[in-house]
């Protein structure tokens, strides 16, 4: 076998120094199975340990309580602080984030869709790589500048009132703003400018899933529906559409969880209503009730186990 | 029919989708300009726009401001420990990944993927409540520790996509040539995935320089830079200082990522050929 090879050619290469090297490969070759745990377990002790430990001590702080006269965490196992979470504050919190994420979704779908088709029926070479980048780009660079730039513009003397006012356009801003809940005093501190960010911030993260959905499908495909007397628009609807809804299953696996779990945003651009996140980040802060905010916090995993089981059925993630 | 869409190259888009895609990107980017064009502005109390005037003096101001470059300073080594420690946690599972199938292949890869797909304010709040639990106290390790962990799964999935593009054959002719595994893997594997490891660190990098969500978590009284300017964002201080450490932050992400993307793209073309 190898081991044969490997001895002969040992004696024309002269490398005595790597005998020892040599001899721990060649054992390590003959055991695979040994050569996979090594190989394996720095990854797993550190994702073991530290990340599922962690989730682990999530879950674990959820059954503990806090003590209401000395406000310690009392190490008891206890499901006070789960029932904490049903009182109807807190259940608009949940149900009040989980409508964001939900019409974050749809609408960077719909955004979403026209960039990724472009991308991947349209584009080709240069092109291709320009729209690439300029997709990549915003998903990579800095989260915070990016909310940042949001606050530039909602702003009531920034960039976008300004051109209200040169449009002539105040009437229809404060049709808008005079809208019941979605509305507010100024877009800065409406549930509008708050999905604003949001679509702005996760968008890319549904353009890139949709358009590896896309290019996958096979222009063969496409011809076969064209012979068969399929119109453009037909064709769309029943061949392209289809095979490429897993890619904005995978998309919206991002968007919603990411919606759902953050806690900056609202925090800087909307109204002063809490979102789950800023719960979480309230409790385990100031209050220091740390089993509270990881009940909050089980919310949206119990929401995404949900939703990433739905999105498997519709596979999903064999887009991603 | 078929021929001539093959000789004409790419179908032409109509109208209404150019315009649909145009503006998707506009409003991908047009903030990020806007960013560049305040970090100039003469107006240090509002958000005026148009700017009232343009001026360099805030590069000046944020130069000579310490808490930045102490932020900097903590921010840059973060990154550096932690995109180390995923280099080498990355690159050791994608070869196992990829090299056999094994019971729990898809656990694992699950188990990588999952600091990144479940929202940062999970992992935070995990490890809050880990070291509340031990009582750790918060330390540079702690802030190294969250971002290593997300780390990982760039290094991981920039080597697998490399390794699934390199075929078994050039290993085998390897050893069948005499090499034993190490020598194969310096002379041969290492060559192969080199820039994939590179832009896998790049990205790390990028990552980590920039994380605010679980940074909050496990930083406790640290500044790193992006908790600075979280805080100038909550309760503006100087706000033309804050657009210039915006538009550094923005070049300090840009560079890495296009690098990145340069590496991976020019390999990418050259395997595929060769396949």
């Amino acid at each position: 076998m190898g081991e044969g090879k490997c001895g002969s050619s040992m004696s024309t290469v002269a490398m005595p120094q790597a005998a020892w090297s040599r001899r721990l490969s060649s054992a390590l070759y003959r055991r695979p199975t040994l050569f996979l745990l090594l190989l394996l377990a720095p990854p797993l002790m550190w994702l073991g340990i530290v990340y599922l430990g962690s989730l682990f001590a999530l879950l674990l702080q959820s059954f503990f309580s806090i003590d209401e006269f000395t406000g310690l965490v009392r190490r008891e196992f206890t499901l006070r602080t789960y029932g904490e979470l049903f009182t109807p504050a807190n259940l608009d919190i949940i149900l009040r984030t989980a409508t964001m994420a939900a019409v974050v979704t749809v609408v960077a779908a719909l955004i979403g869709f026209p960039i990724a088709y472009t991308m991947a029926r349209y584009a080709e070479g240069r092109v291709k790589a320009f729209f690439y980048l300029a997709v990549m780009l915003p998903l990579w660079s800095s989260y915070l500048v990016r909310v940042y730039a949001w606050k530039l513009i909602l702003a009531k003397e920034g960039i976008l009132n300004w051109f209200v006012e040169r449009l002539h356009l105040g009437w229809l801003l404060d049709g808008i703003l005079g809208l019941p809940v979605v509305g507010g005093a100024s877009l800065s501190v409406s549930y509008i400018g708050m999905f604003l960010v949001f679509l702005y911030i996760w968008l890319p993260f549904m353009i890139l899933p949709i358009q590896a959905a896309l290019e996958r499908v096979p222009p063969s495909l496409l011809d076969a529906s064209a012979d068969l007397g399929g119109r453009p628009r037909q064709t769309f609807r029943k061949v392209i559409l289809p095979l490429a809804f897993p890619g904005v299953v995978a998309g919206s696996i991002f968007t919603f969880s990411l919606t759902l779990g953050d806690y900056i945003i609202p925090g800087i651009i909307g109204s002063s209503r809490l979102f789950i996140g800023q719960a979480v980040f309230i409790h385990q802060g100031t209050a220091g009730n740390i089993p509270l905010a990881a009940a909050f916090t089980v919310v949206p995993i119990a929401i995404m186990a949900v939703y990433l089981t739905l999105a498997k059925r519709l596979g999903a993630f064999d887009a991603l | 029919m078929r021929s001539e869409a093959r000789t004409a190259g790419a179908p032409r888009a109509g109208l209404g989708l150019k315009l649909a895609a145009a503006g998707g990107l506009l409003f991908l980017h047009l903030p990020l300009a806007l960013i560049l064009l305040y970090a100039f502005t003469t107006e240090d109390k509002s958000y005026q726009f148009p700017p009232p005037g343009l001026t360099l003096k805030w590069f000046a101001v944020a130069w000579e401001r310490p808490d930045i470059w102490r932020a900097l300073g903590l921010s840059l080594r973060v990154a550096a420990v932690s995109t180390g420690i995923a280099l080498l946690l990355g690159t050791l599972a994608s070869a196992a990944i990829y090299r056999s199938r094994f019971f729990g292949r898809e656990t694992v890869s699950l188990l990588i993927i999952l600091p990144i797909a479940l929202p940062g304010i999970i992992t935070g709040i995990s490890l809050r409540a880990a070291f509340n639990l031990m009582d750790i106290p918060f330390s540079f390790w702690t802030i190294v520790l969250g971002h290593a962990t997300f780390c990982v799964v760039v290094v991981y999935n920039n080597a697998v996509a490399r390794f699934r593009r390199t075929s078994a054959s050039m290993i085998e002719a390897s050893m069948d040539l005499g090499a034993d595994g190490f020598q194969t893997f310096r002379h041969v594997v290492l060559p192969n995935i080199a820039t994939a490891l590179l832009a896998g660190g790049m990205l790390a990098f990028a990552l980590s320089f920039d994380e605010v969500i679980v940074t909050t978590f496990t930083a406790g009284q640290q500044t790193t830079l992006p908790i600075w300017m979280l805080s100038e964002l909550v309760r503006p201080r100087q706000r033309p200082v804050t657009n210039v450490v915006a538009v550094f932050v923005i070049a300090a992400t840009f560079l890495p990522i296009l690098i990145a993307y340069t590496l991976t793209r020019g390999s990418e073309g050259v395997s595929g050929a060769g396949n």
